[in-house]
């Protein structure tokens, strides 16, 4: 598939495709295209007036740019979690009831059970489980972006998208972050742009490296950066640019 | 001297000046409050507030003219609250950004300073005359809310844009329609600013004597308003037309007036600040 901000041909050509339950990685330089192809999994690009995309984009065999496509039910099946952790000016509870709500879910005792289930699945539980009527904002950076993971399993999303994000985070808080992917994994199916390659090749079952708008390469991360077989991959991985 | 001294000499002296520009204002209040409470105060009592306007100053009250005030502050209220809030989500989220959103925006932020005379002889013609409505309660609040419609268009606006985008994400990316996010989002975020924009838009639509007057509010009327069809008077229009006399009672009775309004001013902003602060707590604690 293609895609253009107006006579911007911002990605060229892109062709892959990703397996149930895994972990796929997408690193390149600033500026290649990486969050762009990212958001057009969830069609978060929308919301750009000149964007425009041509070809297609499947999951499950159905293709998500189609004319009777919901747009929100989309959303729903394909969560995302931002750079920039961007928890709701509301309560931690009301944070991650928020995705039921909107469903129109008026069970009480259904949406706390969903709560405190996505919250021992993000691993904040036990650091919230007392304060749950607290602001969502009161809490440290890594534990809000923790509630934002929480806020999209609460959904039951088959894939979560992740744009950067530990990026923001201290070390401590990636590692956590890092360790839920991988246990996350099992369940769920996992795309990462991320600009660490270190992380890219820890957590990651197959990498794409893109480029200038290109998908330059994909394969098994052990691949990738052990025996890339591009050279401008290799260039990227041993750090001569970027 | 040098060029860093100069620069911490302005500082300091930019300090003075907002000190000196803040007392100013709020001194000049200090000293309009205490004349006017000097002036009037001993002439409030119960009779005053309830008795009929008379050509006995001394027997005069305001009953008709704050009752008159109450009623088109509320049915203002109703008429241009919704519909300049309203107006405001459309054009801020649902709005595609063109040319003709942007001729709309300059042009509603200049109604806002368009002379209020001129709302009164708009309202005239199609309120009273081509409507049917007579000289009433509901040509006036009509009237009255194309007034003040532009500055809660504007303040409602100015409050949505100040949310910061990476709510609107946040929702959107949890699937909520443009509507859910609008709603359980970005007006409670924007509700301060929006409230705000409604305390200073009635403040103004209070005071307003010039457009009433075009319309036909009376200046003597020895009678209560019972409908939004009945005709009426304002505390500013019997204030206007006591302090206009002559006689000294007169002036007595028109500075109670004045405080009597003052009090409805400050009860309306204490009820929209309550609210404010209400909502507000909600969400930013």
């Amino acid at each position: 598939m293609n895609v253009y901000y107006g006579d911007n041909h911002v990605l060229h050509d892109i062709n892959l495709s990703m397996k149930e339950n895994t972990v796929t990685a997408f690193i390149g330089p600033s500026g290649c295209g990486k969050s762009t192809f990212l958001r057009t999994l969830n069609r978060m690009n929308d919301y750009i007036d000149t964007f425009r995309l041509t070809g297609k984009l499947e999951i499950d065999g159905k293709n998500i740019y189609g004319k009777k496509v919901k747009v929100e039910e989309l959303r729903q099946e394909v969560g995302m979690v931002f750079q920039k952790p961007n928890p709701f000016p509301k309560t931690i509870f009301e944070n991650v009831a928020y995705g039921l709500k909107i469903q129109g879910n008026k069970d009480k005792d259904f949406i706390e059970e969903r709560v405190e289930k996505s919250l021992k699945q993000s691993a904040l539980w036990g650091e919230v489980k007392d304060k749950l009527h607290n602001s969502a904002l009161s809490l440290s950076g890594g534990q809000q972006q923790r509630l934002c993971i929480a806020r999209t399993l609460a959904v039951k999303p088959s894939i979560i998208l992740m744009d950067e994000p530990a990026s923001a985070l201290d070390p401590i808080s990636t590692a956590k972050i890092e360790e839920l992917i991988s246990e996350l994994k099992a369940n769920y199916t996992i795309v990462i742009v991320t600009h660490n390659m270190q992380q890219a090749a820890r957590i990651s079952d197959r990498t794409a490296f893109f480029y200038l708008g290109n998908l330059i390469e994909y394969d098994k991360t052990t691949e990738i950066f052990t025996n890339p077989k591009n050279k401008q991959t290799e260039n990227y991985i041993t750090g001569r640019f970027g | 001297m040098s060029s860093l001294r100069i620069n911490r000499f302005i500082d300091k002296g930019f300090q003075y000046v907002g000190i000196f520009a803040t007392l100013f204002g709020l001194i000049m209040l200090a000293i309009f409050l205490f004349n006017i409470l000097g002036d009037g105060l001993s002439r409030i009592d119960w009779d005053f507030l309830t008795n009929l306007p008379s050509r006995r100053a001394s027997k005069a009250g305001i009953l008709t003219a704050w009752v008159g005030t109450v009623w088109i502050m509320i049915l203002t209220s109703l008429i241009a609250i919704p519909l300049g809030v309203l107006a405001g989500i459309y054009l801020q989220e649902y709005g595609t950004k063109n040319k003709l959103a942007t001729i709309i925006e300059v042009n509603i932020s200049n109604l806002a300073g368009v002379p209020s005379i001129i709302y009164g002889l708009l309202g005239l013609e199609i309120f009273v005359r081509l409507m049917n409505m007579g000289s009433s309660l509901l040509a006036g609040a009509c009237t009255l809310s194309l007034l003040i419609l532009p500055v809660i268009i504007v303040a409602t606006r100015e409050a949505m844009k100040a949310v910061p985008n990476s709510l609107r994400e946040a929702s959107y990316g949890m699937g909520a329609t443009k509507w859910q996010t609008t709603w359980y989002q970005i007006l409670p975020a924007a509700s301060g600013g929006i409230i705000t924009g409604v305390i200073l838009a009635l403040s103004r639509a209070v005071g307003e004597t010039a457009p009433l007057i075009v319309i036909g509010a009376l200046a003597y009327v020895p009678f209560v308003p019972q409908t939004p069809l009945d005709e009426f008077t304002v505390l500013p229009m019997q204030i206007f037309n006591w302090v206009s006399r002559p006689q000294k009672d007169f002036l007595e009775n028109g500075a109670a007036a004045i405080i009597i309004l003052l009090l409805i001013t400050f009860c309306m902003n204490g009820i929209a600040i309550y609210f404010r602060n209400k909502w507000q707590k909600k969400i930013n604690w």
